[in-house]
């Protein structure tokens, strides 16, 4: 089953078992004076790991270095229990607290000699990578099916016949553009902070994106599609907005990702840059979502169809909880975070 | 120093203060509410079994009881708000599906398609809901009253083992009488091409209608049979974590 395309994570030194030897003093080139001194006694830890819901023991680990992760550990508690792969283990302190990081070291967490840990399954993952290309392919084949007006779709008189409507020719070039836009950012661009989410979540996010752009799809390519009221002006006006936010989103994309080493998980203030597209950091949290509310508005202006502006509505609601809780989470890391921000939309929201 | 721990001491009681009049003030609301909905409920299972005494038809029945009817239940919108805002501690989604279903049927079937109204199908489900509702918010209001009779409580979460799968028959029969309407009349649709861009088969909407009841019709009634295992026999029921 697995698609796993796990991250690597720094510090994986314990890959292959528990029992380490204590770190000699070096012994290369000698850097450090005390190294003719005594051995530095290091105290081992116990690990034990408990089933969160039933208590039972699952797994007992001796001789654990001090400076262990958590990372470390997940490999170690996957030698006993091979089902459970890391990507879907939850290592905690309590069993109803929040989970621990990979990157938590052992001797720096709340815990004597002999850690106690909980363990909860989170069930089958999928990375991150994975899903997205899933969901966004989707999208893309399925509204060219339409636009080709593949059989079986349309009355059979239409098969494989093109609408007579440039505005519809025009659409399909922008939410094609839109969707390969985001396979090669997914590739190219973004960088993820977990490497996995549950596998159910695939079946989810696909059936939206792929139900939705059916849906549109249908309509926008109908042989009975009527165009825009106001015409070549609508069209014109929508374009240059579509285009306006696809620039700005991919820009804000880029300047998240310049925040971000490679291979890193660390997290910054985002600010503005050079690039007069990411401006909008002064105003707004996740200026990205802004842009893509931005686009779809101006898809829908474009195609003047019920079910795009639909569509727009339940990703805007989406995007909206997800910037309040990014906001959040800003505003609870950082001491200093600009109070001038708002989540997604500038003073309103 | 001492002054300003007095402060924060006279805060803390103020927002004690605050809070035990919201539950108070919630309390009361609560009470009068179930205690209005039971005997909205009395007078619809009253006013039938008096039509049914005098008429020996059930024939015109809904057209007696249909004003109440849509007050009482679409009444019952606000309980999605108890639950939103957090003075009923149940889910939105359950509360909201469970009220919605009932709009349904009330405000896009019986309502709009008068063709059915005098179907057998309505008499059961009106029957059963009846009995389910008027146990349901006496339920609540001696719950609320601190003064639970066994004998509400067994009603309750017995009950329903075979209301539910009854008003489930009496509302699909319902829907299915009434599919042959809709479609000859094209009601509530909308057909291409239309300047939105968009098309609405009422038709096929109801056909999607009843089989939605396929899922979603076993996960409440678990939903019931978990809450009464949990009620009655106490059971430590260990939820399936998402």
């Amino acid at each position: 089953m697995d698609a796993l395309a796990l991250e690597a994570t720094s510090g994986k030194k314990l890959a292959n078992g528990a029992a380490m030897v204590p770190p000699l003093p070096a012994q290369g080139p000698v850097k450090r004076k005390p190294a003719k001194k005594a051995k530095k006694a290091v105290v081992f830890f116990e690990v034990e790991i408990l089933d969160a819901k039933t208590k039972d023991k699952l797994c007992f680990l001796d001789k654990v270095e001090p400076n262990a992760t958590i990372g470390e550990i997940k490999s170690m508690f996957h030698k006993s229990h091979p089902q459970w792969y890391p990507a879907r283990q939850s290592i905690r302190l309590d069993p109803k607290g929040k989970s621990l990081k990979d990157e938590d070291v052992l001797q720096h967490l709340p815990v004597g000699t002999t850690a106690t840990f909980y363990f909860r399954d989170l069930g089958a993952q999928i990375s991150w990578v994975t899903v997205f290309l899933t969901e966004y392919t989707g999208p893309l084949v399925i509204y060219l099916m339409f636009y080709f007006r593949v059989p079986f779709i349309y009355a059979p008189k239409y098969d494989f016949t093109t609408s007579k409507h440039w505005v519809v020719h025009l659409a399909c070039m922008c939410h094609s553009f839109h969707y390969v836009k985001r396979l090669l950012e997914t590739l190219f661009v973004h960088r993820f902070s977990h490497g996995t989410m549950p596998l159910r979540n695939i079946f989810k996010n696909c059936t939206y994106y792929w139900g939705f752009a059916a849906w549109m799809a249908y309509y926008i390519n109908h042989p009975l599609y009527t165009p825009p009221i106001y015409g070549e002006q609508q069209i014109r006006l929508a374009l240059i907005i579509f285009l306006f936010c696809q620039i700005g989103n991919f820009s804000i994309h880029i300047a998240l990702r310049n925040l971000r080493p490679p291979g890193s998980k660390t997290r910054k203030i985002p600010y503005p840059t050079k690039n007069p597209f990411t401006w909008i950091f002064l105003l707004v949290s996740c200026p990205n979502y802004t842009y893509e509310l931005g686009s779809w508005l101006g898809f829908t202006v474009m195609t003047q169809c019920l079910p795009v502006a639909f569509f727009t509505l339940v990703g805007f609601i989406q995007m909206t909880v997800w910037a309040k809780g990014k906001h959040r989470s800003y505003l609870k890391e950082f001491r200093d975070y600009p109070p001038l921000r708002s989540p997604i939309l500038p003073f309103i929201l | 120093m001492a002054s300003s721990e007095e402060d924060g001491a006279v805060e803390e009681k103020e927002n004690n203060n605050k809070k035990k009049t919201k539950s108070a003030l919630a309390t009361a609301w609560l009470t009068f509410y179930n205690i209005a909905m039971t005997a909205g409920w009395l007078v619809l299972a009253i006013a039938m079994m008096r039509f049914y005494v005098q008429k020996g038809t059930h024939k015109g029945l809904y057209r007696s009881i249909a004003r109440t009817l849509k007050f009482f239940q679409t009444f019952a919108l606000v309980e999605v708000g108890h639950c939103a805002i957090g003075i009923v501690r149940t889910s939105v989604i359950v509360t909201g599906v469970q009220v919605c279903s009932r709009i349904f049927m009330v405000w896009f079937i019986t309502n709009s398609i008068r063709q059915i109204q005098n179907e057998e199908s309505v008499i059961l489900f009106l029957v059963v809901w009846t009995m389910t509702e008027i146990t349901r918010y006496s339920y609540y209001t001696f719950k609320l009253l601190h003064h639970l009779p066994y004998f509400i409580k067994w009603a309750r979460y017995n009950l329903f083992i075979i209301m539910y799968p009854l008003g489930v028959v009496g509302e699909l029969l319902t829907i299915y009488a009434a599919l042959p309407f809709v479609r000859r009349s094209g009601m509530y649709s909308m057909r291409l091409p239309n300047k939105y861009n968009v098309s609405f088969d009422y038709y096929y909407c109801l056909i999607i209608v009843m089989l939605s009841y396929i899922p979603l019709f076993p996960q409440l009634y678990f939903h019931m049979l978990r809450q009464r295992r949990k009620v009655l026999h106490g059971e430590v029921i260990v939820e399936k974590d998402d």
